[in-house]
């Protein structure tokens, strides 16, 4: 099975205090720590141990600069055959339906059974995988947290809201955005990191994937960010500080003294 | 800034997105318990954490002192019993074998060691004999096509858990680096026992053993390069062993500091966040310098050794500092932290512990001294 997986490079939560700039209209990004979308993780991993059962090729794609390399590279290192780095000066600010329009065309340069997202990122809220979907015209199903082969279709269990969960079968090719805990991704080795350490990873621009320049980045962009801050703090709303131990400690309390417990 | 490569970012950077992820986690509890981290250094094998310094041919990532170290520290950040586990074990054991090894013995230990399947030891101290090691009495006595080995080790890390130890033993007189030779012993050799786990003030999670034999027999296969170079042996690890150490005590003190940061932004008393305090701000610019100082002495000493140069003051230099700055940054740390900082819900409680025995074992801060200072004043006599 030709699997083509797209990660996206975000800023990592977990190793960086998020702060607003002085402009107030993005985070700051100055010195941020950045790794593979967490999402997109599961995503790689699921389509490693698809390959390992039957075959095929994983490769890893993403829209960025010559900074996306290490996320590329760290998914190789994990165990994606090949890397692929959409980098034009044109993609810059686009948006959702700019990427998917950019992904699009990478799709249409290979001949993939099978595509994955991650799903959700740091912004959007899940749109890319849909809209890619829509635009190759082929089926699509979201929030997939099992895949099971078959001939030619897969069956995919999808998360339902109240924990419930569907199974649904799906026609090949098509497009799934993985949703975290449908696998536990591995860490990456050194051997890995070794054998991809100094491979070349291609690019492709615009024109090589006869993309219409106008059609994305800021110039194609028909969503544009307006501002970006912290809420103010409601009012009703207490916000609970300490430890996880004392949080809990804090809220059997505040149940208790509300007749809650 | 010190360059480092683009495969050793991506080493540090897993280790980094292990340790958070699953070593931090695990480490309250399993300092508290006492409990061995085996499920974690098998996974660590599996990332090729466990034969970092093992050649390709023996089944090693082979990367070298500075990918090591880096990945060390990172371990260390996480929970440092892990990392002494992983010191020991890639520092000193896989060194050993793969420097004097016979190729029967590399492929039944070294290879199983690169994999962390089978996890190293290193016993030279005895009660009669720390930092001075020419006066250690254990015995191998050659008989016929066995050494029988009697005596007692003290304070042997991953004493009870390891699969393979190297076993330091007087084969010999008392003539200065002769008398003593290596022998690679398993648990299930006739008259070896595990004595006492010693109850520690930290690294709880790593065991800390006697070993007793008791007319042990050892096959003479296991002799670990010939009769008489046991000390050669015992030495030829060290450089590497103290760049391992100082990359621990350096996770710790990255680890104090980044806690500490964190908390005194969050806390808040006379009506501001701890962190305006000048005196505070003060100690977090002393506790930054430290820790970067560390960080730049242990690169160094990893970049000599990598290259091949005469590094023995470095990796002294670094393991002697480094370890005080641990000590002194995980001081602080707890002191950041007001009254919590002394409660064990807080892991710099456990940082300041697990600091402490870091300027004690792999050779005392006073004999690393020693070294420097004869370093010092053999490289003055030459001018
Ligand atoms: C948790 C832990 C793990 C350990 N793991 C291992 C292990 O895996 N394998 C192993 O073989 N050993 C191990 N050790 C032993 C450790 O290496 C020794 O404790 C250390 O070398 C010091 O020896 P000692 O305890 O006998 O102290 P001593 O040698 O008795 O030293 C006592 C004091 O005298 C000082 N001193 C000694 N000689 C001199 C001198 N010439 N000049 C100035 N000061 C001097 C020392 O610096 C120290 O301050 C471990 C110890 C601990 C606590
Ligand atoms: C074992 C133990 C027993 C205790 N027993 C008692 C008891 O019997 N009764 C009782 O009432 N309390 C007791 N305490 C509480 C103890 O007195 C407090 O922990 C201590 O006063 C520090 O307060 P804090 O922990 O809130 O730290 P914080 O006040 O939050 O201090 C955190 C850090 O900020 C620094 N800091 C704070 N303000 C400033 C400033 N203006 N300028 C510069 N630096 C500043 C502090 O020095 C410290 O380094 C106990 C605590 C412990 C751990």
């Amino acid at each position: 099975m030709e699997i083509l997986v797209c990660v996206k490079r975000v800023p990592d939560s977990a190793e960086n205090e998020i702060e607003m700039n002085s402009e107030g209209n993005d985070i700051e990004r100055d010195d941020l720590v950045y790794s593979v979308n967490e999402w997109d993780n599961y995503a790689v991993e699921e389509a490693i141990q698809i390959v390992d059962k039957v075959g095929g090729t994983v490769t890893v794609v993403t829209v960025g600069d010559e900074d996306c390399d290490e996320i590329l590279r760290r998914e190789m290192a994990m165990g994606a055959e090949k890397g692929l780095l959409l980098n034009d000066d044109a993609f810059a600010g686009s948006d959702c339906k700019g990427i998917a329009t950019i992904l699009k065309g990478a799709v249409q340069k290979g001949n993939y059974d099978l595509v994955l997202t991650g799903a959700q990122a740091d912004e959007g809220a899940g749109a890319v995988g849909g809209m890619l979907a829509a635009m190759l015209d082929l089926p699509y199903a979201s929030l997939v947290n099992k895949i099971e082969l078959g001939e030619g279709k897969l069956t995919i269990g999808r998360e339902i809201e109240g924990g419930n969960r569907e199974m649904n079968e799906i026609t090949l090719p098509c497009v799934l955005s993985i949703q975290t805990g449908i696998n536990e991704p591995r860490y990456v080795g050194i051997r890995g990191i070794r054998k991809v350490s100094g491979v070349e990873i291609p690019e492709l621009s615009a024109a090589d994937m006869g993309i219409d320049a106008a059609s994305v980045g800021e110039a194609g962009a028909g969503v544009k960010k307006v501002d970006y801050f912290v809420p103010e703090k409601g009012e009703g709303a207490e916000m609970l500080e300490g430890s996880t131990d004392e949080i809990i400690a804090k809220l059997i309390e505040i149940l208790k003294a509300n007749g809650g417990l | 800034m010190f360059q480092i490569s683009k495969e050793n970012l991506m080493i540090q950077k897993t280790a980094r997105e292990f340790a958070r992820k699953e070593l931090a986690e695990l480490a309250a509890h399993r300092d508290a318990h006492h409990e061995f981290p085996g499920s974690s250094l098998k996974k660590m094998g599996d990332m090729g954490l466990m034969g970092m310094l093992v050649s390709e041919t023996y089944g090693g990532s082979e990367i070298g002192p500075v990918g090591y170290a880096l990945a060390l520290s990172e371990i260390a950040y996480g929970c440092a019993s892990t990392a002494v586990v992983m010191s020991v074990h890639n520092s000193i054991c896989c060194g050993s074998i793969q420097s004097f090894g016979t190729d029967a013995q590399k492929d039944e230990f070294l290879r199983p060691m690169a994999q962390g399947t089978c996890i190293g030891a290193f016993a030279l101290t005895e009660p009669e004999a720390g930092s001075d090691p020419q006066s250690l009495s254990c015995s191998a006595v050659k008989e016929g096509e066995h050494y029988i080995i009697n005596g007692t080790k003290r304070f042997i890390t991953t004493g009870k858990h390891a699969g393979v130890i190297i076993l330091i033993a007087r084969t010999g007189n008392n003539e200065p680096g002769r008398g003593l030779s290596a022998f690679l012993i398993t648990h299930d050799l006739p008259g070896f026992s595990v004595g006492r786990m010693e109850d520690k003030m930290g690294q709880c999670a790593s065991d800390t053993t006697d070993l007793l034999f008791s007319d042990c027999r050892v096959p003479a296969s296991r002799l670990l390069g010939h009769e008489g170079q046991g000390f050669e042996i015992a030495m030829s690890g060290l450089d590497d062993g103290r760049i391992g150490i100082a990359a621990l005590s350096l996770g710790l003190g990255m680890a104090a500091l980044d806690q500490s940061v964190s908390y005194a932004k969050q806390r808040r008393q006379f009506g501001k966040q701890i962190a305006e305090f000048q005196g505070l701000r003060w100690m977090l610019a002393d506790m930054d310098m430290d820790v970067d100082a560390a960080r730049l002495m242990v690169l160094n000493a990893a970049a000599l050794k990598q290259a091949g140069k005469h590094c023995r003051a470095q990796a002294s230099k670094a393991k002697c500092y480094a370890s005080e700055m641990a000590q002194r940054v995980t001081g602080q740390a707890i002191q950041i932290h007001g009254g919590y900082g002394y409660i064990k819900e807080y892991p710099v409680e456990r940082f300041y512990r697990d600091a402490r025995i870091t300027t004690i074992y792999e050779g005392t801060n006073q004999i690393q001294r020693i070294i420097i200072a004869n370093e010092l004043l053999k490289d003055k006599k030459k001018k």
